[in-house]
């Protein structure tokens, strides 16, 4: 996946002589999942800008730089690293475009490791997204496959709007997918349905989504057919397919990664409580990590989700 | 090396030209044979004063919100105003009524934004200029970014961004002066050092001897100024400025100079400071040395100045006027600027907005 984010980027820097790329160790080093890899050899040390060591300067930088008309395409290294970053983005990035009544804007992404599962340090393992959905004016998105990550990095590029872009760190290298160059961009705002089901309706995004797609499989074996919806974009979310599936399935069942209370699960949750409680045959269920802090990495298949507690959310939602 | 030696060595020069009363105590700036120009710097210096009683007035009496008072300050405010560039960017922190006025920023605006209304944020002739920035430091980095884009743009533009004595010990504030300093970005940075952060006095917020002096941890030039001169700090901004034009990179001026107001109208000074310090202040302020300089070359009078304070009134009266007759938003427009267009999962809550409003008398 960490390859179609690139391709991505290039195309667009190609593309737009107004994309700008900043970051730490973004340039030179071609950050270190190698998502810019080459980007300066190719496009010069002018668009591709390595910063100093400042998570809240990267976000306020990009801002000054959106709002003269550039569309700067900035790294946070990890997202346990975005605390610093987010007074810019929830007193700034986030309120421009209202605060001046459209005046000035703030064309730019934020893009970020996003998760956990790869034996990384402390602090290298967060999802932190209910932070930022919490936050009107952002867009928020978290691809779940190479082909999406292309898609909606273009489309993220393109939008007039700032975009938090969340990278599931466990596919950058994982996840292998043929993917066109084709500069092709996806929709934003909108679901991903990625299987038809008719028994129980399975939404999640990132990482969870590979999981997700496996627990499916293993309970299709076993004859529930379930339905399993990529949000794709977090905020603001696509709440009209999750109701049309519920609508259908009459069952619910969110997974995510990130810890559970107050997390974005508990907002689906609360829409389908609030909209379509007539539709469903039984409570609505969420696997997600403990609300704990992120473990060391000897645990973090332990606080993750994985395959088997999915399944165990399936048969327990299907058994009520 | 030897280990005595000095490997580095800084100096802070202070610089100040208009004495408290109006004499020379340092050399006139070659913009000082303009007659109508000091005049000018002198007229939006007293249009910034009456303004700002006007509007401590109208907070005190319940007709705008709380307001921030600029009171002391406009020497400072309208000289960096006046050394700008239109095609320059301003990131103001909240009290810089004297250049937003210089930039052609209207009254009305002010006193729309101060009263509630985000279309006070509206600059029709500065459209790049920020709005004020309240949560303090932050609007740092985005001069920074801006001048960034200047110069990956090649552009000879700069960005100008003022920030006070507290918001120096931001780490916003060093954030983007380091990256200036690194990046050799056309930064200006104007230090306003009003001696006072709310109740904090310098004193207790840093045990530098000079705010300037922050500049070097970043390798950028540093000077202070005498706040309350408006001729020295539209010579030493002017000079700052045409560096960073000129590729030379970013400085810091500070200013020195004093609130004579409360913080903000929901302040109340004379729980922090003595009576006795403000009126040394008060004899130091920077409108009347302007006036009694003035007045010795012959360019002021009486008669001047009866109708400049006149023409004031009258601006701000009619300013007031429109204010009060301004009607207010509508409900829509709290969902209609979040993002380029409006997402559909927000038009149930722009309509729940509209249906409530219409029930509101």
């Amino acid at each position: 996946m960490v390859e179609a984010i690139n391709m991505a980027h290039a195309w667009e820097m190609a593309r737009d002589p107004s994309v700008v790329v900043l970051g730490e160790d973004v340039g030179t080093n071609g950050g270190v999942f190698r998502a810019t890899a080459g980007l300066q050899q190719r496009f010069g040390k002018e668009r591709v800008q390595d910063t100093p060591l400042a998570e809240g300067l990267i976000a306020g930088a990009a801002i000054g730089m959106a709002a003269q008309g550039l569309k700067p395409v900035a790294e946070i290294q990890f997202m346990g690293f975005i605390y610093p970053a987010l007074d810019q983005i929830a007193s700034h990035m986030a309120r421009l475009r209202n605060r001046t009544r459209g005046r000035l804007t703030c064309p730019l992404v934020l893009r970020m490791p996003h998760g956990g599962g790869i034996h990384a340090p402390e602090h290298h393992s967060e999802s932190l997204e209910a932070l930022l959905c919490h936050h009107p004016g952002l867009r928020v998105i978290c691809p779940s496959s190479p082909a999406r990550a292309y898609g909606l990095l273009l489309a993220s590029i393109r939008d007039p709007d700032p975009v938090i872009f969340l990278e599931p760190v466990r596919l950058y290298r994982f996840a292998k997918q043929e993917v066109p160059d084709d500069g092709q961009a996806l929709p934003i705002g909108r679901c991903f349905v990625l299987r038809e089901g008719s028994d129980l309706t399975l939404v999640t995004w990132g990482a969870m989504t590979v999981d997700s797609l496996k627990a499916a499989d293993q309970m299709a074996a076993e004859g529930v057919s379930c339905e399993v919806i990529d949000v794709g974009t977090l905020a603001p979310i696509d709440f009209d397919t999750i109701l049309d599936s519920v609508a259908k399935t009459g069952r619910l069942l969110i997974v995510h990664e990130a810890v559970r209370t107050a997390g974005l699960g508990a907002e689906i949750a609360a829409v389908v409580a609030e909209q379509a409680l007539y539709d469903l045959e039984g409570p609505i269920r969420r696997v997600t990590g403990y609300d704990t802090i992120m473990p060391l990495y000897r645990l973090e298949h332990d606080y993750i989700p994985g395959v088997p507690r999915i399944v165990d959310g399936i048969r327990t939602t299907l058994a009520d | 090396m030897s280990s005595d030696t000095v490997v580095a060595r800084f100096e802070i020069p202070y610089r100040g030209c208009l004495a408290s009363d109006g004499t020379l105590c340092g050399p006139l700036p070659a913009f000082a044979s303009d007659p109508e120009l000091l005049r000018h710097l002198y007229r939006v210096m007293v249009r910034a004063r009456v303004f700002d009683t006007k509007a401590v007035n109208l907070q005190r009496t319940g007709k705008l919100g709380t307001y921030p008072s600029c009171l002391g300050h406009e020497a400072t405010h309208v000289a960096v105003g006046s050394a700008m560039r239109a095609e320059d960017v301003l990131f103001t922190v909240y009290r810089e009524v004297g250049t937003k006025f210089w930039r052609g920023v209207d009254m009305l605006d002010i006193l729309l934004y101060w009263g509630g209304d985000e279309r006070g944020t509206n600059y029709r002739r500065t459209p790049h200029d920020f709005p004020f920035c309240v949560p303090i430091g932050s609007q740092m980095p985005h001069a920074a970014g801006a001048a960034l884009a200047f110069q990956i743009r090649g552009e000879a533009r700069c960005a100008l961004a003022f920030i006070g004595d507290g918001g120096t010990s931001q780490g916003a504030f060093y954030e983007a002066l380091n990256l200036a300093g690194a990046k050799k970005l056309p930064l200006v940075c104007v230090i306003v050092n009003n001696r006072w952060a709310i109740s904090v006095p310098v004193s207790a917020q840093t045990a530098a001897q000079t705010l300037a002096q922050k500049a070097i941890a970043a390798g950028i030039p540093a000077v202070q100024v005498d706040g309350n001169d408006v001729l020295i700090v539209r010579e030493a901004v002017g000079e700052a400025l045409e560096r960073a034009r000129a590729g030379g990179g970013p400085s810091v001026v500070e200013t020195l100079t004093y609130r004579l107001s409360d913080h903000t109208t929901s302040d109340d000074a004379t729980r922090y400071r003595s009576a006795a310090e403000v009126e040394a202040a008060q004899r130091v302020e920077p409108i009347g040395r302007m006036r009694a300089f003035l007045t010795a070359r012959g360019f002021w009078d009486e008669a001047a100045e009866l109708a400049l304070r006149r023409e004031c009134s009258e601006a701000v009266e009619a300013a007031v006027k429109q204010y009060l007759a301004t009607p207010k938003q509508s409900t829509d427009t709290m969902f209609d600027y979040l993002y380029a267009q409006l997402p559909t999962g927000l038009r149930a809550q722009r309509e729940d907005a509209r249906r409530f409003a219409a029930l509101r008398p």
